[in-house]
């Protein structure tokens, strides 16, 4: 067997040059955020919780002597982070100072798409806004008009939303990301994972991911746990076609087939319900329907599964084992970003199952119970009944989706002679939908239908570019928002307030959606003075202040109960239908779906394709980061992963350019570099999203990449929730565009 | 008294936290650093191994930067880290070409930049910024002098290896093994 040497300097000086070896290759790039910046350290700090993703890990901005912004670091006393930031949140600086920011209201002038825009004032945009919102329920009726938000503005947008009449209010990160868990693991513990996830991974003895690339996304606290974990001897477990690198830190690398995973769960589950190494007292304690469960799996053997999964049979013996002896302190992790293949919420309901039957659910070193505290709303009037939701556009599917769907929403953007009203109104908030949601054909025709679009952003994203009116908004470090509670060991709050004034004319989101509220004659619902008042009032319900917060950024509260875990014997009621934990799910049954999950095959790539996988790298977060200089100065493009094997046999070597062709003969706008590397199988590829941006207006990445969202066009929908599984496209190479374009 | 510092390459994810946090603590300018993160495969489908490395200047206890420099701006500072005294410096580069570890840049302002183990930190009490935002506590940083600094206990705890010690540079950046 050869041996090969892979060295590749993820950051720093010269990427190149280093390998050269002496005379590094430097980068000559402006300077400008460092001579802006000026001036020395000094100790001036003011709290405020990241924006760079949805961790909202609570820190401290620090300025230098000239009072310029200077760095951010992690709170000490926060559980997020524990004081230490991550690459995004570190270089979250770079997210103010970038040149290519949003800097003044725009109004389109032109066709939809066609970038013409011109500045505004505020007053000429949001009277725009408004004009279209009002025509819109006037025609149509208020819900036609619908919110995607990805972040802190939502609170304010969906306010106004809710107060003008409409319900329609999607978040990406339910239909695109973890809806399916919520909806698996809420049928199963009657509860759902949460963000922060409640694993209690600091404790534990064995932890499995499947797909899951944790230290890759910088889900800061659980990559902290991991390394904690890691520390204390646990053992890892990753399944997972890529040797990502949590495998490379796990005592076991299982390199599963892609979309066979339901497979290897399920052999899971029944060698060690076979074996007998389930924890007999809490199955029976606490679940419904282990003997159905038993007999469904009792053909799911791990010979089943290795012709499925091309994992050995003693290593799925191997690793259930490590599991079982681990047991209760295991955790078969839930992931984050599961919409894969259309069949994820019973997947994930697999996974809910395997943890049941290992008794990890509120034990030491498994699943905790988290706590958290509620902040209490601003006073406000009733919101009106709205008329329809979104799900009348939908008859009959899709019965537990807990919450809206943002591709159900752009679903029903576009006419539908069985549909009574379309929606026709679009405020999107602090997502690029282009890059969100999968087959941007979808997208672009429900961006043509609409009346109205508006796009909130601090970058020109994409989406902007389809806008009618862009609203730009200060970023993160130039504002409040709301007070952030979320659940976790104790409840903590964290304020997030200014540390510089906002740059340009941008302007907060709050502010926008109480100027939109004045001109919709709904100011009563955004009845307080200033943000400031609104937030002191907030924290003086919970016993503190704008003051203390302003002071501390970050407070814990104690445990309304003290246990973080179950109290041995004590019963428990689930919030189940059966007030159990139901391996056999009452709830999947009496809306016809599979009550204990089913392995069924899924599409395999055609010859000469291969799967297109596609993660995160840990320097960004989705398309948001793509631009910002801190970041790019670590990585700038994204680089596409292939087996030396298939390498070969097309010619391919690293570093060389390739365009992509998927299933359906879309073809990948600009190229992307080859990674030619043994840390992946041969029957599928990957690549880190968010790259391959075609908005030229974002100077530093424009064209750096591809963009794996122009690949998915083929959408396999889940059934239960609408989930939309993005991981059934498979992508072939070239390496002329024009003459293989002009045979399309 | 001897700083030193210790990077576990079990723990370390390869985020580059280290690179952004070094970078915003002492104004380095877009496009240049003074720590990078290595990434080393090892091994064939699906038999792999992965060593990351998050790597700065090594305050070599011999110095070849230190020896080379024309005229002393490249000196030893408390504890034996070296630095460079920017107005002394005049950017011939020959430090950089002495660095077997390719640690110096020439900054665009004239001088050789590079890390300073953030003295100015250390000598309030504090961490370097790069292993104070570590996500995975990856690093430890302290006097070797000092049995009960977090880096001598660590070093005498586990394996550990030095980058090139064939140089005979005597380095004081450890990696955990």
């Amino acid at each position: 067997m050869t041996t090969r040497r892979d060295f590749i300097k993820i950051s720093g000086i010269g990427i190149s040059g280093l390998m050269a070896g002496g005379g590094a290759a430097y980068r000559a790039m402006a300077q400008t955020l460092n001579k802006e910046i000026g001036g020395h350290i000094s100790d001036k700090r003011t709290p405020t919780y990241c924006e760079v993703c949805f961790w909202k890990c609570a820190g401290w901005v620090y300025k230098n002597d000239k009072g310029n912004i200077w760095k951010i670091a992690g709170n000490k006393e926060d559980y997020h982070c524990n004081g230490r930031f991550c690459p995004r949140g570190t270089g979250g600086v770079g997210m103010y100072y970038d040149e290519d920011r949003l800097k003044t209201p725009l109004i389109r002038e032109g066709k939809r798409g066609s970038q013409y825009f011109r500045q505004a004032t505020w007053e000429e945009a949001l009277d725009k806004i408004a004009d279209g919102m009002k025509k819109i329920a006037r025609e149509h009726g208020p819900e036609c008009i619908a919110l995607f938000t990805h972040g802190s503005g939502g609170a304010y947008f969906g306010r106004l939303l809710k107060a003008f009449g409409s319900p329609n209010i999607a978040a990406p990160s339910y239909a695109q990301c973890r809806g399916p868990r919520e909806v698996a693991f809420i049928a199963t513990y009657g509860e759902g994972v949460d963000s922060p996830e409640r694993t209690d991974i600091r404790d534990t003895r064995c932890l499995v991911l499947i797909g899951s690339h944790i230290g890759e996304n910088m889900h800061n606290g659980q990559v902290q746990e991991m390394s904690d974990a890691i520390d204390k001897g646990a053992s890892i477990i990753t399944v997972d076609p890529r040797f990502s690198t949590a495998a490379s830190k796990s005592k076991f690398w299982l390199p599963i087939k892609p979309a066979t995973d339901l497979a290897l769960l399920l052999a899971w589950i029944h060698i060690i319900i076979e074996e007998g190494w389930y924890d007999k007292e809490y199955v029976k304690k606490y679940t419904f329907g282990f003997e159905e469960l038993k007999q469904h799996v009792k053909d799911m053997t791990p010979e089943w599964a290795y012709g499925i999964t091309t994992i050995k049979p003693n290593i799925i013996r191997e690793t259930a084992r490590e599991m079982a002896n681990a047991a209760p302190s295991v955790i078969i992790h839930p992931g984050r970003h599961v919409t894969w293949y259309g069949d994820d919420t019973q997947r994930l309901r697999a996974v809910a199952i395997l943890n049941a039957i290992l008794g990890s659910w509120g034990r030491r070193g498994g699943f905790y119970i988290p706590d958290k505290i509620s902040v209490p709303d601003y006073p406000h009037p009733p919101y009106p009944k709205p008329q329809r939701t979104w799900r009348e556009a939908f008859p009959g599917k899709f019965p537990l989706a807990g919450l809206a769907l943002a591709s159900g929403l752009c679903d029903a953007t576009i006419p539908n002679a069985s549909r009574d009203c379309s929606i026709k109104g679009w405020l999107v908030d602090g997502t690029n939908l282009i890059e969100t949601l999968p087959n941007q054909k979808n997208t672009i025709e429900a961006i043509q239908s609409l009346d109205l679009l508006v796009v909130v952003d601090t970058m020109p994203m994409e989406i902007t570019g389809w806008a009618d009116v862009v609203l730009p908004e200060c970023t993160y470090l130039e504002r409040y928002d709301m007070i952030r509670t979320s659940p976790h060991r104790k409840p903590q709050i964290a304020l997030r307030m200014p540390a510089a004034e906002p740059k340009y004319n941008t302007k907060p989101a709050e502010w926008m959606a109480k100027e939109l509220a004045k001109r919709l004659n709904l100011e009563e619902y955004f009845a307080w003075n200033s943000m400031e008042d609104m937030l002191d009032w907030q924290l003086k319900q919970l016993g503190s202040s704008l003051e203390e917060m302003q002071r501390v950024g970050v407070k814990t509260f104690p445990r309304e109960y003290d246990d973080l875990y179950f109290p041995d014997g004590e019963e428990i009621s689930f919030n189940t239908n059966t007030g159990k934990i139901e391996l056999y799910s009452t709830e999947f049954a009496d809306a016809g779906f599979d009550p204990i999950p089913t392995y069924t095959a899924h599409e395999e790539p055609p010859d000469g394709f291969y799967r297109l996988n596609y993660g995160r790298g840990p320097a960004h977060t989705f398309s948001r980061t793509s631009n910002n200089a801190n970041l790019t100065d670590i990585m700038d493009e994204n680089v596409l992963w292939i087996n030396p094997k298939v390498a070969r046999e097309w010619g391919i070597k690293s570093g060389q350019k390739i365009w992509l062709k998927n299933q359906d003969g879309v073809v990948s706008q600009f190229p992307i570099k080859a990674r030619v590397t043994e840390r992946i199988r041969w029957d599928s590829v990957f690549m880190v999203h968010g790259f391959g941006h075609n908005d030229k207006r974002l100077t530093r990445c424009y064209g750096k990449g591809a963009s794996d969202t122009s690949m998915i066009t083929r959408v396999h929908t889940d059934p239960l929730m609408g989930g939309t599984g993005m991981r059934g496209n498979f992508v072939t190479f070239f390496f002329e565009p024009e003459k293989e374009e002009a045979t399309l | 008294m001897r700083y030193a510092m210790a990077v576990d390459t079990k723990k370390c994810v390869g985020c580059s936290d280290c690179v952004v946090a070094c970078q915003t603590e002492n104004n380095v300018p877009i496009g240049y650093c003074r720590d990078w993160v290595v990434e080393v495969t090892n091994g064939t489908y699906p038999q792999l191994e992965i060593e990351i490395r998050s790597e700065r200047c090594n305050h070599c206890d011999n110095a070849p930067c230190v020896r080379c420099c024309p005229t002393g701006a490249s000196h030893f500072s408390d504890g034996g880290i070296v630095l460079v005294k920017e107005k002394k410096c005049i950017g011939c580069g020959a430090c950089i070409a002495s660095c077997p570890y390719d640690a110096r840049y020439p900054h665009p302002e004239g001088y050789v930049d590079k890390c300073t183990f953030c003295l100015h930190r250390v000598k309030k009490g504090l961490q370097p910024a790069c292993v104070a935002v570590c996500p995975t506590k990856c690093m430890y940083f302290g006097d070797l002098d000092d049995p009960k600094s977090d880096v001598s206990v660590i070093l005498k705890k586990r394996k550990w290896k030095t980058l090139i010690p064939e140089a005979g540079t005597k380095p004081e950046l450890y990696f955990l093994i």
